[in-house]
């Protein structure tokens, strides 16, 4: 289980995270929902190690990771495929995805995953050998997901995985998340699209200017009246 | 001029080329990386040829001993410096790296005179690479060989770290994006380290046939050098490995030419360097391999 209890996070004067405390037990997928600028991408880059500045405590199968840096946290099973894709453009798929293996030494091991990321994203076989930055955003972001899914995380964070694609290809990319969670895999989705989002989420939080004022089930929340008003378009 | 002298000019443009192309490998990896400027690298160059000799005349190390331990000791030295040096202020602003790195390259250059003394050294010189061979009518010292040979091997094996394995792979990719490289698991500092140990050692193997070519040691030799082959690197496009290969040779080529078709000119030769680098950033400032800075999406 991970388990963020009273995370405070500030940067540039701003107070990002104002004491956020959540869970992601094993093998749910869980999701955090609000606004921009709400806190939802600070708490993930947090808790991958990327904020150094930081206040709270943040465990992993009763591991405090706020001290360790973000390769450290990779190695303990936690990946995010972070906001904007931010895959590498001049590397090839193939390449890009060996990244996502970087602190893994099992060659075995490695090639496997490989074809099972393949599997589950058979456009990204047909451009392996392609560099990333000819890839269109969709495939992109199949990249991005995909390249995460190759340090084999227990838990992965998955940071607007939606955003910028087609509704056809958004419907792929949430079955997908259904998929790697069905394999046993705890997913922390953070989510623009709050209603695809809840739908899928075992267990769901609010987050407004940096603190959680909201959470319950998916289905509890997609019922809420102030969800529905805020975020669902009600 | 005679085909044969023309011939000459080429290889000793080849040899000056490669030298320069090794010492500019260094700037560009670690412009690539840090987006620093590491102006130590001049005296990475001057401690190369140092260690070398200390080596041979200190420790009485076999020649090809003492090559070797030098480019090891003087890789370290580059290590070290980034550790002191640069990765205290990894997240300051650029221009304290920048200063930090124009502080390292006086202290290098004062503790080479106070070690070495500011007297200039003669050279060991091998004598197998002193004895002149004929080729073709042409006649080569095995040193005007041996240079550009080594080189290609040192840049040859570099292309294979960085192309070919998996610290390669996360060398390029830290070169485009640390935060998401460190997400992936890449251990960046480390890395970091390896780019400037990789760097260092091609430029203490510069320095030494350096010495070897012009065989005469001073705490300051690394400085005239290390601007031209810091002029190659962007020439080439800095941050760019072929880029600064190509650089460095044209160099070579161009300064060995003009003071053979112009030898008025022959005092001008450092000058030079400079008008082509302010040509460049005029003309092309990207360099001739360099890429577009990319617009964030």
């Amino acid at each position: 289980m991970l388990k963020v209890t009273d995370l405070h996070v500030s940067y540039g004067g701003i107070h990002a995270l104002q004491g956020i405390s959540l869970e992601a037990p094993a093998g749910k997928i869980v999701t955090l929902i609000g606004a921009n600028g709400a806190g939802k991408s600070s708490t993930l880059r947090a808790i991958a190690g990327l904020i150094k500045s930081k206040t709270g405590s943040i465990t992993y199968e009763g591991e405090e990771l706020t001290t360790l840096d973000p390769a450290a946290i990779v190695r303990r099973g936690i990946a995010l495929s972070p906001e904007g894709r931010r895959i590498f453009p001049h590397l090839s798929v193939r390449e890009n995805l060996l990244l996502g293996a970087y602190s893994r030494r099992d060659s075995a091991g490695i090639a496997r995953d490989m074809e099972w990321v393949f599997d589950l994203f058979p456009r990204l076989r047909e451009r392996s050998e392609q560099k990333g930055g000819t890839l269109s955003g969709g495939e992109q972001q199949m990249l991005a997901v995909a390249r995460a899914l190759m340090s084999r995380p227990q838990v992965l964070m998955l940071d607007e995985p939606s955003l910028g694609l087609a509704p056809l290809l958004v419907k792929d990319v949430f079955s997908i998340i259904e998929r790697i969670n069905a394999e046993g895999r705890t997913v922390l989705l953070v989510e623009q699209n709050a209603f695809a989002a809840l739908k899928i989420a075992h267990y769901a939080y609010v987050l407004e200017t940096g603190r959680i004022t909201l959470h319950g089930t998916g289905e509890e929340l997609l019922a809420d009246q102030r969800v529905i008003q805020a975020y669902l378009g009600g | 001029m005679t085909i044969e002298i023309f011939l000459q000019h080429l290889l000793n443009g080849l040899t000056l080329g490669s030298l320069y192309a090794l010492i500019a490998i260094g700037y560009t990896m670690v412009y690539g990386i840090l987006r620093l400027i590491n102006f130590a690298h001049s005296e990475i160059f001057m401690l190369g040829a140092y260690f070398v000799f200390w080596g041979v005349t200190l420790f009485h190390l076999p020649w090809p001993l003492a090559l070797v331990a030098a480019v090891a000791a003087v890789a370290l030295v580059g290590v070290l410096v980034d550790r002191v040096a640069y990765r205290p202020l990894r997240d300051a602003p650029r221009i304290s790296a920048l200063i930090s790195a124009i502080g390292v390259s006086f202290f290098l250059q004062n503790v080479a005179i106070v070690l070495f003394k500011a007297i200039p050294r003669e050279v060991y010189r091998p004598e197998w690479l002193e004895n002149p061979m004929i080729m073709g009518g042409v006649r080569v010292l095995p040193l005007t060989l041996f240079v550009p040979v080594l080189s290609l091997l040192l840049m040859l094996g570099l292309m294979y770290i960085v192309y070919h394995t998996k610290p390669g792979l996360g060398m390029r990719a830290i070169s485009k994006d640390i935060e998401t490289s460190a997400l992936m698991g890449v251990p960046v500092n480390s890395i970091i380290a390896l780019t400037f140990g990789l760097g260092s050692a091609l430029a203490a193997a510069s320095g030494i046939m350096w010495a070897l070519r012009y065989p005469q040691l001073q705490p300051i030799m690394g400085v005239i050098p290390g601007f031209k082959a810091f002029i190659a690197a962007v020439f080439g496009g800095i941050g760019s490995i072929p880029g600064a290969v190509i650089g460095g040779l044209v160099l070579g080529f161009l300064e060995i030419l003009i003071v053979a078709f112009f030898p008025d000119l022959a005092g001008y030769r450092d000058a030079f360097a400079f008008v082509l680098l302010i040509v460049v950033l005029l003309v092309k400032p990207t360099g001739l391999l360099g890429a577009r800075p990319e617009e964030k999406v």
